[in-house]
């Protein structure tokens, strides 16, 4: 297993060339274009504030609230695609499988990748709304931001390779899975704040164990409450937990994908 | 050296049962069979305990049948599948001529194409760049090399990924029957391209289904017939075992359809004279338009053909024959009562249904005295000259003013194999001759 890992690093060039082709492709043929990366996640914003504020108007003392939610939305965007379309990326490449030799494990990788780079074109959208609101960033916290971002690539990488390799011996799996992905969405604390759910609860027990929560939480405190609580980034320990079990349910799910990894060309 | 050592290779598949199709996460987890799923009991061996060793710098051909395993060999040699039991070695670099253009996305150009294929293949970005115009020449797709591959036709296609393929120069290549991509002058540029890697030294593993080709190029050959190795050595001994083989194969299955014609027409037809009543009447007369008849007997049975056979020069019955063998077709007749008045005839047809040849006894001047009882008649042909090909043939027993007695119509057939793959409908006796300006070698290396 470790020595198939160190082996991924000689293939880096063919990721980066598939995420590159991936990104091409996506938009290929369309007038937009690459546009299309910048003004999906803002028509997203659109939608959901629209129906926050005026549809279904909340209670939320997230002021504003559009900014709020799309702290949490956009990484959980990246999140929630990346494991939807690894779900389908084995079979759906099931010609190059069985056809060439190159490492599977590639595939949803390239996924997890291709959809983080669209993550980072939300980000501009992002800083857009934060300077329109001005709303000032503490340097320090941002300093963790790096660390949120590379725990959130780890667990994602894991999920897509546990959830891709499974789906090849059981198909249903991506059927449930959108459903899964919609109550794990609304499992977390993205459209309301987590501080609206009562210290000790049930539900907030079940909301820690959630480990999106914890990252969702992170962006929020980094990019929505700068400086309260004041002082540095007050929620590090939970991330710092957060990046050892993504570590760990990564290599579980390394290590599950190569335990599979011959039956691919056999089953798609 | 070796470049591929295969030792005691086995390859099981598992064979798609109604359960296991069935079988989902959910059921998986509420049956707790989720292990047992993982782990088939309904098996099936592509290739069973096969080894064998091809030395760096030679030319292994496979051959055999469709479904003998050929493919899933060189699946296990690429690396693609892992073998059950057993281990396949391999030294250098492989690249693998599976299907070409695999790797293609549709959407995007045929240059970034060409890229992400041949990064997928082993090389480097440097390197890609560096052959780029060899591939793209090679390809012949200068033009649409920037049009996205979706708009490319297959042949287009399958050139350029070809021409990713084997430029990445790899030490092993393997090609699983892909010179059939293009037209003739591409083949014969693709022939060229491998007979520049056995030149400079590389190692090829072929699978194909062109004896000539493993004649012509191959070192060694392993036949494999249902996953085992029915035999392995020199091409020439190999491949005629293997043709032997198929020709047997090829006998039987002639054999069978004929007796199911045969008895097609027997349910049909009144099987004795005396059974031919007004209700049979049309079994007597012959149909009303001889030469689009499809396979059939008629005729009032005074005269009976009982069998027809195909023999060969040792007076063996076959229905596989080569191509200038003496051959002959012996039928057994049978008058119910005494007849005079009797013509024997013979046409060959091809699989077109156009009448290579037709002749009866009336024709060649031979008068029948009377007769009675099982006689044998024997149409012989000392060589027969014929284009390779399936025919049939028609036998006939009728009075001289062409009222039936028994015509049997298409009823039996044989097969011609030729090693000279000439056309037409017939090949006269001839040689070559050329005065002493032009100089010319026999290349066919068979007797």
């Amino acid at each position: 297993m470790f020595h198939n890992l160190a082996q991924l690093i000689r293939y880096r060039g063919l990721i980066e060339s598939l995420v590159a082709r991936e990104l091409k492709a996506r938009y290929r043929g369309s007038v937009l274009g690459f546009f299309w990366s910048f003004i999906n996640p803002l028509l997203l914003l659109l939608v959901y504030s629209f129906v926050f504020e005026f549809v279904l108007p909340n209670r939320s003392p997230e002021k504003p609230y559009a900014l709020f939610l799309f702290c949490g939305l956009l990484p959980w965007t990246w999140f929630s695609s990346s494991v939807l379309e690894a779900s389908g990326v084995l079979i759906s490449s099931g010609n190059l499988i069985k056809k060439v030799l190159f490492p599977a494990e590639v595939l949803p990788i390239v996924t997890v990748l291709s959809n983080m780079v669209h993550f980072l074109f939300g980000l501009p959208i992002l800083v857009g709304f934060l300077i329109y609101y001005r709303r000032p960033l503490e340097l320090p916290e941002v300093l963790w931001f790096p660390v949120v971002l590379l725990t959130q690539l780890i667990l994602t990488t894991g999920m897509a390779l546990i959830v891709s390799a499974l789906t090849v011996h059981f198909r249903d799996l991506k059927d449930i899975l959108g459903n899964l992905m919609t109550f794990w969405f609304f499992a977390t604390p993205i459209i309301y704040p987590m501080t609206g759910v009562a210290k000790g609860s049930l539900q907030h027990t079940l909301l820690n164990l959630n480990p999106f929560t914890h990252l969702a939480i992170s962006y929020q405190e980094l990019l929505f409450y700068p400086g309260n609580p004041p002082g540095p980034f007050g929620h590090w320990r939970g991330l710092v937990i957060l990046l050892f079990a993504s570590i760990g349910l990564f290599l579980f799910g390394y290590f599950l994908f190569d335990r599979l990894r011959d039956s691919f060309a056999e089953e798609v | 050296m070796l470049a591929i050592e295969a030792s005691g290779v086995t390859k099981v598949y598992r064979r798609f049962s109604n359960r296991r199709q069935f079988a989902t996460l959910k059921s998986a987890l509420l049956k707790g069979t989720l292990l047992r799923d993982l782990h088939p009991d309904e098996t099936f061996a592509a290739v069973r305990n096969v080894s064998f060793a091809v030395p760096q710098g030679s030319t292994y051909g496979i051959i055999g049948r469709n479904g003998s395993g050929k493919s899933t060999m060189l699946k296990l040699v690429a690396g693609i599948t892992k073998p059950t039991e057993g281990s396949v070695r391999v030294e250098g670099r492989i690249s693998a001529l599976i299907e070409l253009g695999a790797g293609f996305h549709p959407e995007i150009s045929g240059r970034e194409n060409v890229f992400i294929n041949g990064i997928m293949l082993g090389l480097s970005k440097r390197e890609i760049t560096k052959r780029f115009d060899e591939i793209v020449e090679f390809a012949e797709v200068k033009d649409f090399i920037d049009a996205p591959v979706k708009t490319y036709s297959s042949g287009m296609y399958m050139r350029l990924g070809f021409a990713v393929a084997i430029n990445v120069d790899p030490d092993v290549l393997l090609i699983d029957e892909v010179l059939a991509v293009g037209d003739e002058a591409f083949t014969h540029k693709c022939l060229d391209k491998f007979a520049e890697f056995r030149r400079r030294g590389k190692t090829i593993l072929l699978v194909t289904h062109s004896l000539n080709l493993v004649e012509k190029f191959c070192d060694d050959v392993l036949w494999l017939d249902s996953g085992r190795i029915r035999g392995e050595g020199d091409p020439r001994r190999v491949v005629s075992a293997y043709i032997t083989d198929v020709a047997k194969t090829e006998e039987k299955n002639l054999a069978a359809l004929d007796a199911r014609a045969r008895e097609r027409v027997d349910h049909a037809a009144p099987t004795s004279a005396g059974a031919a009543s007004e209700a049979a009447g049309d079994a007597i007369d012959p149909p009303a338009n001889m030469f689009t008849a499809s396979e059939g007997r008629w005729g009032s049975r005074e005269v009976e053909i009982v069998d027809v056979r195909i023999l060969g020069e040792d007076g063996a019955a076959k229905q596989v024959c080569q191509s200038g063998e003496a051959v002959s077709i012996q039928m057994t007749v049978r008058a119910h009562k005494k007849v005079e008045d009797v013509v024997f005839g013979v046409g060959v047809f091809n699989a077109d249904g156009v009448c290579c040849y037709g002749t009866n006894t009336d024709i060649e001047e031979l008068e029948i005295a009377e007769f009675s009882g099982e006689q044998t008649v024997t149409f012989r042909i000392k060589s027969l000259d014929m284009v390779e090909g399936t025919y049939k043939i028609d036998v006939a027993a009728h009075r001289v003013d062409g009222y039936p007695y028994d015509y049997h119509r298409l009823l039996y057939s044989f097969r011609v194999k030729s090693h000279t793959k000439d056309v037409g409908i017939y090949r006269p006796p001839h040689t070559w001759e050329f005065t002493a300006g032009i100089s010319v070698k026999d290349i066919r290396e068979r007797k």
